[in-house]
């Protein structure tokens, strides 16, 4: 039976009332959402599964609407390079050569280096393992920068390994399911990274604000930062391992220093993501816990005292002018066994 | 008289159909795509219907239509969950509590009415998103999503324009 057929057919309410109640319940329920999120603390748990459901819904429908722009991009890329190829060919004769000295001059650091570490027997750090990934899409708005990439679980992706594309970190993973990340960008208001400047070593610390170029905050040291200084992540805080490329530093225009990020330089549907811990988790633990260590001893006065060996008595240097004679006070009576008399000095502890 | 005016709007054909249309072009708009150095905009569809769904007449469901959009667009953007939300209803509750004022408006007097709701709903998103993340979003990136918003004024006229006069009870 239809509801106006129905008792309840007849009952009018005021609509722009009951408008306005179902706007107000519809604004709590926003802010109960917004109250609850924990996305700033970029947690495993805080990433919640509706969002791990909606990314694995997102992937196949945006992988396959961002499909024929790939393929624009390749075709076009095709064309460019029928009619470029001499001038193509020109710079990349150029560029072979002078990668050739670049690569002698490689190798003589390497082995140089090599022999650094054998001298020094320096332990460094192990490779790590990486896994490819498409970007199936692509946010960039000002209160979030994050993308979609088409590796996750099955590939050991974790959350917090971080994300490079050819030239440099592009951000680190927030959230992972089975088959797709989510990717949290440098740009992201909530993105933190500890960075150092390569010339000086100076740290600080990449804030994102939506914007295409982060703020470095907390920079420290002085006349830490130059013009088209490179930064580099700094390893702080096992987050990112130490050394990955990030970016130029530059003067915005609010006066604040900022870097021109290298992974914008680069196509954005590729990605490596590296299978990164922190180093400091890939010791062995049970080891560490098993090391023997000394066995801690503790003074017993009576066998200590009492019954320690007679010391051989020497003979008493000849005072000199420069050493004083000391005089022993007198014995007091002794209540107990009568010790020896060098071992029981005065004011000893009966 | 004929009484086919005061027939109820049908809400899948006013609110199911332009939400669905907002998430896919929300969908589209996030491809990874950049021509010459440049990314495609990324406009904030959902204001289209946020501003129109106000002007056409007052609704209970509509609210929460606009909230399922807000948190689409959080969900898929991989923003705070809310915070679009909130936002679209701080939009849609300044649109409904002026609509006697917009109704009947010229043009461009409705294109500069949804370009002031727009920058209404982007300087919330700024305010929520400071007090959850604890910072301040970039202005300028805030401007160039409003600036891209507010050219959606088109689509959102063409949706008042077709449901307006389709129930002559909220004329």
């Amino acid at each position: 039976m239809p509801f106006h057929e129905g008792p309840l057919g007849d009952l009018k309410v005021p609509l722009t009332w009951t408008a306005a109640v179902a706007l107000i319940v519809a604004i709590v329920i926003a802010v109960a959402f917004l109250l609850a999120d924990r996305r700033e603390t970029l947690q495993d748990h805080a990433y919640g599964v509706t969002r791990q459901t909606v990314d694995v819904v997102s992937k196949p429908v945006s992988g396959a609407i961002a499909a024929p722009g790939r393929w624009t991009g390749l075709g076009l890329d095709y064309v460019r390079s029928y009619f470029f190829t001499a001038s193509e060919n020109r710079r990349l004769k150029a560029e072979v050569a002078e990668m050739r000295q670049w690569r002698d001059r490689a190798l003589s650091l390497q082995d140089t280096n090599d022999r650094y570490k054998a001298l020094l027997g320096l332990r460094t750090d192990p490779p790590i393992p990486m896994a490819s990934a498409r970007v199936v899409s692509d946010s960039r708005g000002p209160f979030a920068n994050t993308r979609l990439a088409d590796a996750g679980s099955e590939k050991g992706v974790l959350v917090g390994n971080p994300v490079l594309n050819e030239r440099g970190l592009v951000g680190r993973v927030v959230g992972v399911s089975r088959g797709v990340s989510r990717v949290l960008l440098l740009t992201d208001i909530a993105s933190r990274t500890p960075v150092m400047i390569d010339r000086t070593n100076a740290r600080a610390i990449l804030t994102g604000d939506g914007g295409p170029n982060p703020k470095l905050e907390y920079l420290r040291g002085v006349d830490p930062i130059r013009e088209g200084d490179r930064v580099v992540t700094s390893g702080d805080g096992g987050v990112v391992p130490r050394g990955l490329p990030v970016g130029a530093a530059v003067k915005g225009l609010d006066g604040r220093w900022r870097v021109v990020l290298f992974a914008d330089d680069a196509a954005i549907d590729f990605v490596r993501i590296l299978l990164f811990k922190d180093f400091a988790q890939l010791a062995d633990e049970k080891q560490l816990q098993t090391r023997s260590l000394p066995p801690v001893t503790t003074e017993d006065p009576k066998t200590s005292i009492l019954s320690a060996p007679a010391p051989v008595t020497r003979p008493p240097a000849a005072p000199t002018a420069t050493t004083p004679r000391r005089v022993s006070p007198p014995r007091p009576a002794a209540a107990g066994p009568t010790p020896t008399p060098a071992s029981a000095p005065a004011g000893a502890p009966q | 008289m004929s009484m086919r005016g005061a027939r109820p709007l049908h809400p899948a054909r006013w609110l199911g159909i332009p939400l669905l249309v907002c998430i896919a072009a929300t969908i589209v708009f996030s491809a990874p795509l950049r021509l010459w150095g440049l990314q495609l905009p990324e406009p904030v569809f959902a204001m289209v219907p946020a501003f129109a769904w106000a002007l056409i007449r007052p609704s209970i469901l509509a609210p929460f239509a606009i909230l399922v959009l807000g948190l689409f667009l959080d969900l898929f953007w991989g923003g705070p969950t809310g915070l679009w939300g909130l936002s679209l209803l701080v939009a849609y509750a300044m649109v409904l509590i002026a609509r006697n004022m917009m109704t009947g408006q010229s043009r461009p007097m409705m294109w500069a009415w949804f370009a002031g709701v727009t920058a209404v709903a982007m300087i919330a998103g700024f305010l929520f998103s400071m007090l959850d993340s604890l910072a301040m979003p970039s202005l300028l990136a805030v401007f160039w999503q409003f600036l891209a918003t507010a050219l959606l004024f088109p689509f959102a006229h063409r949706l008042v324009d077709r449901f307006d006069d389709a129930d002559v009870r909220f004329r």
